[in-house]
Parts: structure tokens; sequence; C-alpha cells
């Protein structure tokens, strides 16, 4: 697993890459109460507002980590926000994405240097 | 911990809002509200000049509260818009006042400046204040204090070193416990230690104070606000209207009036959005037509209610409850409806 600054996780299934927030930004959102999708082949840049989180607290976006293609969403946190906070790692992914190179990848954290970051 | 008022506050504890909002509402949940300003009005003439002079700085009947009620104040403007609001409840030989922590600087001086000739203001700053709410807050507080169980809601009374209301600002039952500082610790621990009673942070206040309807100063009223507009003419007694023994002589009375007589231009609303996307202070709201109407002024999730929840100010042609409105969220016109307030139904015992 890779992690990006904005405490997003990316997991690579084949020749795509998963995207979610961390349990540390689920904590910090606290209880997630509505999440919006973006459309499904979108095309995206990297630093693109793809997702809207609401929480009990307030609003954030999840920028887009990489550029590509958003190939699929996961629909469930439509209906049940509450994932995010539940399984924010495993059921609550937010997207998949196709990207033309998957080295670019390497350039993001590892889970110690995540760790680090988060303290 | 988030700066509020000029107090770190915290949002919520490790309960988290949710949690704590619904434990509110099902147990007893406590409040650290010690923000709030506390104040004693001495008379120096009687306490008939003293309501009387009270009387002239709201459209409110300070003169007919009996002696151990308490009653919510508005502190009106010359042009009728609203200064703060507060509670203030009759202690026999004085008054006892507590107002908005963002409004203690500004109160204070009012009230010492209005009431001179009548009355001593005086500051409280020695005493904590907790709020303890919920359908289990009597039962918790009475093994404390066992003759708050007596108290209806709006009744006040002073138990040794303890003062307590009946009142608080969730919707549901509950008391507002004024200590001695030097024991606000051991009574919030010895009230954390019951089973029922669990902490609730700044989140879940305005999360219960939204479902129960309730206004937060400097977002759902202000200085341009009347209470007519805000939908709160029920804290204007008959007395004080038009027509009643002590009609007016309050500030911004003409603009008031009118408005009780005539209905405003604008009122607060209630509001449903159709989707699960929370409209938040700020949201533009407009008619099915596109004309921009006004704002959302509170607006969130409602733990209880499980949706969102907000109000706001429409003109009074759009604030029939079922009125179906658009609210702009991140550049997006999405459904929402005028829906009746509270949303949540209230649990005060009367």
């Amino acid at each position: 697993m890779k992690y990006t600054k904005e405490h997003e996780w990316l997991r690579v299934e084949g020749d795509v890459v998963v995207v979610g927030i961390t349990e540390h930004a689920a904590t910090q959102l606290g209880d997630v109460v509505f999440v919006e999708l973006p459309d499904t082949d979108a095309m995206v840049s990297a630093g693109d507002e793809v997702c809207v989180i609401e929480s009990v607290k307030a609003a954030s976006d999840i920028l887009a980590p990489l550029d590509g293609e958003i190939v699929a969403v996961n629909q469930k946190l439509v209906d049940a926000p509450g994932l995010v906070n539940e399984d924010p790692t495993g059921a609550a992914w937010f997207f998949k994405m196709k990207v033309a190179d998957l080295s670019v990848l390497d350039e993001f954290m590892d889970e110690d240097e995540y760790a680090e970051l988060i303290g | 911990m988030v700066p509020f008022a000029g107090y770190e506050m915290p949002v919520q504890y490790a309960a988290g809002v949710m949690q704590e909002h619904l434990h509110t509402r099902a147990a007893a949940g406590l409040f650290d509200v010690s923000h709030m300003g506390q104040v004693i009005l001495r008379p120096k003439a009687g306490m008939a000049a003293l309501c009387a002079g009270f009387e002239a700085m709201m459209p409110v009947d300070v003169a007919g509260l009996a002696e151990g009620r308490q009653r919510y104040g508005l502190f009106t403007n010359e042009t009728g818009g609203i200064l703060d609001d507060l509670m203030f409840a009759n202690r026999g030989d004085h008054l006892f006042v507590v107002v908005n922590a963002a409004r203690k600087a500004h109160d204070i001086p009012h009230m010492a400046e209005h009431l001179a000739a009548v009355a001593e203001v005086v500051p409280i700053t020695d005493r904590a204040l907790l709020a303890l709410q919920g359908p289990l807050a009597e039962a918790a507080l009475a093994r404390l204090v066992p003759d708050v169980a007596a108290l209806r809601f709006m009744d006040v009374g002073v138990f040794g070193e303890v003062w307590v209301s009946r009142s608080g600002y969730t919707g549901e039952d509950g008391f507002e416990i004024s200590v001695p500082q030097g024991w606000a610790e051991t009574f919030a621990r010895d009230l954390l230690a019951m089973p029922e009673v669990q902490p609730v942070g700044l989140g879940a206040r305005d999360s219960l104070r939204l479902e129960a309807g309730l206004c937060l100063y400097g977002h759902d009223i202000d200085e341009t606000t009347s209470p007519v507009e805000a939908g709160l003419p029920w804290a204007i007694q008959k007395v004080r209207r038009t027509g009643g023994a002590r009609e007016g002589g309050f500030p911004g009375a003409a603009r008031i009036l009118q408005e009780l007589a005539e209905g405003p231009e604008r009122c607060r609303v209630g509001l449903r959005p159709d989707g699960r996307a929370p409209m938040r202070e700020g949201t533009g709201l407009f008619a099915a037509d596109e004309t921009p109407l006004g704002q959302v002024t509170s607006g969130g999730f409602g733990p209880s209610v499980e949706a969102p929840v907000a109000m706001g100010y429409v003109p009074r042609a759009f604030a029939d409850v079922g009125t179906p409105l658009q609210g702009e969220v991140r550049g997006k016109k999405l459904p929402v409806t005028v829906a009746a307030l509270p949303f949540h139904p209230t649990t005060y015992k009367r």
C-alpha cells in the first residue's frame, strides 16, 4: 500500500489503482454522513477534486492522486457513508483508476513513511 | 479542541459527535458551558424598578415573571434587530441572567448602561456552568441534588451553593447547573461516573440545538434579524404587544409591533434537503425559477433525524411548510423543502 500527503491510500489491483482514505483521515473527519463520487469513465488529472466527503463536522474533498481514468466507483458509500469510519482501508474504497504507468506509484510514501507523517 | 468565543473548547470527546448526540437523546449528556456569561442584576430601588428597567431593553414580560421561574429574552436595537438572546430568572430579590459567551463583552456594559439607575450589574466569574441534558438527566442529577426532581421546565432553584434551572439547548428535558468553580471538576466527575452520563462537546451541542430548531446567535439571529422574522414571536408576551398593558417601550418597537401585526418580509424556516448532501451555513437558497431568496444560517446532519437538516431565511411567500426550493451546494442547485421546526420533537417536562 502507498500513501499520499492528503491521507489517501493507493493499492494496485492488476492494472488499476484503488484509492481510499486512511484510518487516520477517517478518525480526523469524524462520522461520515455523505459521500459524492465521480462519474466512471471520467478522465482526471492529479490534484482534481474527484470526491466530496461530509462528516458531522465538515466537508472535505478527495483529490485525484494521479492522472488517469476513473474506471469504477464504490456505490455502497453513497448509501452507507458510515462504512468510511468502519472499514476505511477495506470495504470503503472510493474509486479505481487506470493510469498510463504504474511506476509513478514509487513516488508516494510507504507505510513507515506515512506512519512518521502522522506521528 | 477549537477556539470558541475566546475559550478552548472540545468539538467532541472520545465517542464522537454522532454518538454524543444520540447518547444525549437516549440517556444524559454533560456539557461544560462555563464560557457563557452568568450575571446577577441586584436591584438598587426594588424589584419593580429593576423589572421595568429590564423591560425597557427587550420586548419581553419581565415584571410578570414569577419568583422561581426563568424566561427567554432578547435584547433588541433601535431598528428591531437582535443584540443577543438570553435567559433570565426571577430569584426573589434579584434577577439571574445567562448570556452568550460571544456577547458577554457587549451585554454586560449594555446592561450596566441601561440599568444604571435601577440595578447593580454583577458579572459572576467564579462559577462554572454545566448542562446535563437528556431523558435520564433528572435521575442522574437527583442523586447529587435530590430537590431538582421537583422542578418543571423553566423553573429555577437555589440548593445551597448549587444554582439549577430546568432548561437547556438540546430540546430534551434537562438542567443547567451553576456551581462554584472550585467544585466544578468534582461535580462533573461525579456525574460522569454515573452509567447514564457521557461528556458531550460543541459538535453535538450544535447538532442537538439545530434539530430542536433553536437559534444560534451570530448565525440564525443577529443585529439585522428581528424577533418576528426569526420566528420568535412566542417570546413576545401579549402584555408587550399592541393593546397590551405595557405595550411597546422597547428598542425597535415600531418595526417589531408592525411585523407582529402585518407579518415580516422574510422568515426563518426549517429546511430538509431532499438528498443526502448537508446544506451548511452560507448555502444560497433559490426558488424553483432560480430567483435568489436567501441563505442557510445553520445546517448540517441531524443524527436523530438521520438526514441533513438546516435553517435559513426566505421571503414570507416561500416560507410555507412543503414549499420546494433549491440550495446551491458546490455549484449545483439541489432540491430542498421547507419543513416544520423542530425537526426532532422536544421533551420538556412541563
